[in-house]
C-alpha cells in the first residue's frame, strides 16, 4: 500500500512540469489571458501541500471508518470550518459573485437562501444525526427500517445528488483552468479529476477535511481581500460604492432591487424551499457530521459554519457590486461572443470570472495568481468530498448493507469504495465535458431541489415521526426523487436552455415546492396505510432510536487512534 | 440499546424534561427563522419593488440591502442562541441522565 503511494507521488510529481509546459504549449488558443506565471506557481504549491496531506492521511487511514469519517476525530471548530468549506464551492464563491455582478439584488436572494437551511439544520438534524449514524445519513435513514430498500433509495438519492453537484463543480474548474492556464477546457477537467481521486482514494476524509480547511481559510482571506480593496476604491463608503454600481451597470437602478431571477411567486417560494432544506439534504454535508467525536462538536461545527458562510456571502455581495463599477467597460475586460445567434457582450471567459478579474484590478498579478489558486483549490476540495461522499454510498450502503447484508468484510468494503472513487472520478470528468455551457449556479440549485425533495422528507421523517414504515419512506422519496428529476427536465433549464424548444412543459424553474410535498405526502400516505406486521415493528423501535437520538447513549464513538 | 436501559431512561424525569426544553427550543427557533426567511420570500414573491424603496432621500441604497444583510446575520445569531442554551443547560442535563441510566 505504502509503495503504491509513493510511486504515485512521484509519477504525479514528474507528471506536473509537463502538464505546465502543455499549458504554454497551448496558449495560442487564449492570448487575452497570457499565462501567469504566478498563479502557476501559487496553484502548484497548494497541489503539492495538499498531496503532501493525502500522503500523511493515507499513513493513518486504516480502517473503514479512518477512511469514511477520519476516525471522527475531527473538533468541532475544524469540522465548521470544513462544512464551510464543502458550502463555499466554486459556484458559490464564483456563480454568486457573477450573479451579483450581472443582476444586483438577485444574488444576495441566491446567498441568504443557501444560508437559512444551516440554522434549521442545527436545531433539528445536526445532533439526532451525529448520534444516530455512524458513515452515511442512509444509517440514519435505515435505523429502524428494512436496510435493503432505505438503504438503496438513500444511495440512489446521494448519487443522482452528487453526480449533478459533480458537473457544476467541473464546468467551474474547466472554465478556470482555461481562463488561468490556457489548457483546454476538456484536460483541465480531466486534471481536477485525477488529483479528487487522488485525495480520496488514498487520503479518505482525513485529507479530504484538511483539504477542505485549508482552502477554507484561503478563500475567506482572499475573498475578505478583495471586499476591502473594493470598499477602499470606494473610499470605504457603501453608498459611494452602490452609486457607482447604479451609475455603471446597464439595468441602472433596478440591480438595487429583486427582478428577474425569481419571476414569479410560485418560484420564490419554491426556490427557497430548495435552497433552505436542500442543504439538510446534501449527503457530502451530511456526512461531515460523523467525522466530530459527539452531538456537542456537531452543534459547534454548525455553529462556527454559519458564521463563517454568512460572512463569506456578505463579503460575495461586496465583490460582486465592486465587478460592477471597476470591471464593466474597463479596457481588456470584457469581450462579444454569440450566444445562441445573439450578440453577447460579456467578462472574458464569462461572467462567472468576474471575481478573478476583479482580484486582479484590486491586487494586482500576484494577487490574481492568488485568488485563482483558491478558486481551483475551492473546486478540488468540494468535489474530493462530493466523491468521497458517492463513494461510500456505494461501498457502505450498496455493497457492506444491502449486497453483504452488514457482513462484509471492512478491506472489501474499503476496496469497493476505493474502486467507486475511481469510477465516480471519470464520471465526472465524462460529465463535466458534456455539461460544459451550463450556468453553474443554477446546476447547484438543481441539486439543492433533488437534496430537498428526495433524501430531507425521508430522513427528517425518520428522526421525527414515529409512524415512518419502509414502504412509506421509500415510496415517498422516490416520488420526491423523480418528481424532481422530471419537473426540470421538462422545466425551462432543461427543456428550453439544453434540448433548446421553444418553450418548456412546466413552467418554474424550480420543481421543490411540488416535488417536496409530493414526497411528504406520499410517505406519510403509504405509511399510514402500511399494516403489515413488519410496519409494527418499525413503530415499536422508534422509542429505542428517539432515546439514543436525544442523549447519545450507543452512539458511534471516535476511534482511538 | 438493551431494555433496561431504554426503561431507565424514559422513566426518568429529566429525561422528559430534556426532551421537552430541548425540542421545544429547537422548534422555537426554527419558526422564527422560517418566519424570517418566508417573511421575505413572501415580500418577493408579492411585492418585490417594495424592497427597492430608499432608506433614505436620495440615497441609492435601498430597504432590501439592510433587510437581507439582516437575515444573514440573523441566521448566525440564532444558531449562537441555540449552541449556548445546549451547552450549559442540555449537555449538564444529558450527563446526568447518561450517568443515571448506568447505575
Amino acid at each position: 500500500m505504502k509503495s503504491r503511494i509513493a510511486s504515485l507521488y512521484a509519477g504525479l510529481l514528474t507528471a506536473l512540469p509537463t502538464l505546465a509546459l502543455a499549458g504554454e504549449a497551448m496558449t495560442g488558443e487564449v492570448e487575452k489571458q497570457p499565462l501567469n506565471i504566478s498563479a502557476i506557481v501559487m496553484f502548484f504549491i497548494f497541489v503539492a501541500a495538499t498531496l503532501f496531506i493525502t500522503y500523511w492521511a493515507a499513513r493513518k487511514t486504516k480502517s473503514a471508518s479512518d477512511f469514511y469519517t477520519a476516525g471522527g476525530g475531527i473538533t468541532g471548530f475544524q469540522n465548521g470550518l470544513a462544512i464551510a468549506g464543502d458550502y463555499m464551492s466554486a459556484a458559490s464563491f464564483l456563480g454568486i459573485s457573477a450573479m451579483v455582478y450581472e443582476k444586483g439584488y438577485d444574488g444576495l436572494i441566491y446567498s441568504m437562501g443557501f444560508l437559512v437551511g444551516w440554522p434549521i439544520i442545527l436545531f433539528l438534524v445536526a445532533e439526532r444525526l451525529r448520534n444516530l449514524g455512524k458513515f452515511t445519513f442512509a444509517d440514519v435513514a435505515s435505523y429502524r427500517l428494512s436496510q435493503t430498500p432505505v438503504r438503496m433509495f438513500a444511495a440512489t438519492g446521494t448519487l443522482v445528488v452528487v453526480a449533478i453537484y459533480l458537473i457544476a463543480q467541473m464546468v467551474g474548474a474547466g472554465k478556470l483552468i482555461q481562463l488561468l492556464f490556457g489548457m483546454s477546457y476538456g484536460s483541465a477537467v480531466v486534471l481536477v479529476g485525477i488529483l479528487m481521486v487522488m485525495y480520496v482514494l488514498f487520503g479518505g476524509m482525513l485529507a479530504t477535511t484538511w483539504v477542505q480547511i485549508i482552502k477554507a481559510i484561503m478563500l475567506l482571506s482572499g475573498a475578505s481581500f478583495i471586499a476591502f480593496m473594493v470598499l477602499g476604491k470606494a473610499g470605504f463608503s457603501l453608498n459611494h460604492m452602490f452609486e457607482m454600481a447604479v451609475d455603471t451597470h446597464n439595468k441602472g437602478m433596478a440591480i438595487m432591487e429583486p427582478g428577474g431571477l425569481v419571476a414569479n411567486p410560485i418560484d420564490a417560494v419554491s426556490l427557497g424551499l430548495a435552497l433552505m432544506f436542500g442543504t439538510a439534504g446534501l449527503p457530502h454535508i451530511l456526512m461531515r457530521f460523523f467525522t466530530v467525536s459527539d452531538a456537542r462538536e456537531a452543534r459547534k461545527s454548525v455553529f462556527y459554519a454559519t458564521g463563517f458562510i454568512g460572512y463569506f456571502y456578505i463579503l460575495t455581495f461586496i465583490i460582486g457590486f465592486g465587478a460592477i463599477f471597476l470591471l464593466t467597460n474597463q479596457p481588456g475586460m470584457m469581450e462579444t461572443v454569440m450566444k445562441n445567434g445573439k450578440e453577447v457582450t460579456q467578462l472574458v471567459g464569462g461572467n462567472n470570472m468576474a471575481a478573478i478579474h476583479l482580484s486582479e484590478v484590486v491586487g494586482g498579478n500576484l494577487f490574481l495568481g492568488f485568488i485563482s489558486a483558491v478558486a481551483f483549490a475551492t473546486i478540488l476540495a468540494v468535489v474530493a468530498g462530493l466523491t468521497l461522499s458517492g463513494a461510500s454510498a456505494v461501498s457502505h450502503d450498496i455493497y457492506a448493507s444491502v449486497i453483504k447484508k452488514g457482513k462484509a468484510n471492512e478491506a472489501d468494503e474499503m476496496r469497493v469504495s476505493k474502486i467507486t472513487t475511481l469510477a465516480l472520478g471519470v464520471i465526472a470528468m465524462l460529465l463535466g465535458i458534456v455539461f460544459e455551457k451550463q450556468n453553474i449556479a443554477f446546476m447547484v440549485g438543481l441539486a439543492f431541489s433533488i437534496a430537498a425533495s428526495a433524501n430531507f422528507p425521508v430522513l427528517f421523517l425518520s428522526m421525527f415521526w414515529r409512524g415512518l414504515t419502509t414502504r412509506g419512506a421509500v415510496l415517498g422519496g422516490a416520488i420526491g426523487l423523480v418528481t424532481a428529476v422530471v419537473l426540470i427536465i421538462l422545466g425551462p433549464a432543461v427543456w428550453v436552455d439544453v434540448l433548446k424548444n421553444e418553450t418548456a412543459l412546466f413552467p418554474y424553474k424550480n420543481p421543490a415546492i411540488f416535488s417536496m410535498t409530493l414526497a411528504f405526502f406520499f410517505t406519510w400516505l403509504f405509511s399510514v396505510t402500511d399494516s403489515s406486521r413488519q410496519a409494527q415493528e418499525e413503530k415499536a423501535k422508534f422509542d429505542a432510536q428517539f432515546v439514543r437520538a436525544m442523549t447519545g447513549i450507543g452512539a458511534a464513538g471516535a476511534s482511538k487512534h | 440499546m438493551n431494555e433496561d436501559v431504554l426503561i431507565k431512561v424514559q422513566s426518568n424525569p429529566k429525561f422528559k424534561e430534556l426532551v421537552r426544553k430541548k425540542t421545544s427550543l429547537g422548534w422555537q427557533l426554527s419558526l422564527v427563522m422560517l418566519a424570517i426567511y418566508y417573511g421575505f420570500i413572501l415580500v418577493l414573491a408579492f411585492n418585490p419593488h417594495s424592497l427597492g424603496t430608499p432608506i433614505a432621500q436620495g440615497s441609492v441604497i435601498t430597504i432590501g440591502i439592510p433587510i437581507g444583510i439582516f437575515i444573514i446575520v440573523s441566521a448566525f445569531l440564532l444558531t449562537g442562541i441555540y449552541v449556548r442554551k445546549a451547552n450549559s443547560e442540555f449537555d449538564a442535563l444529558n450527563q446526568q441522565i447518561v450517568e443515571e441510566a448506568r447505575k
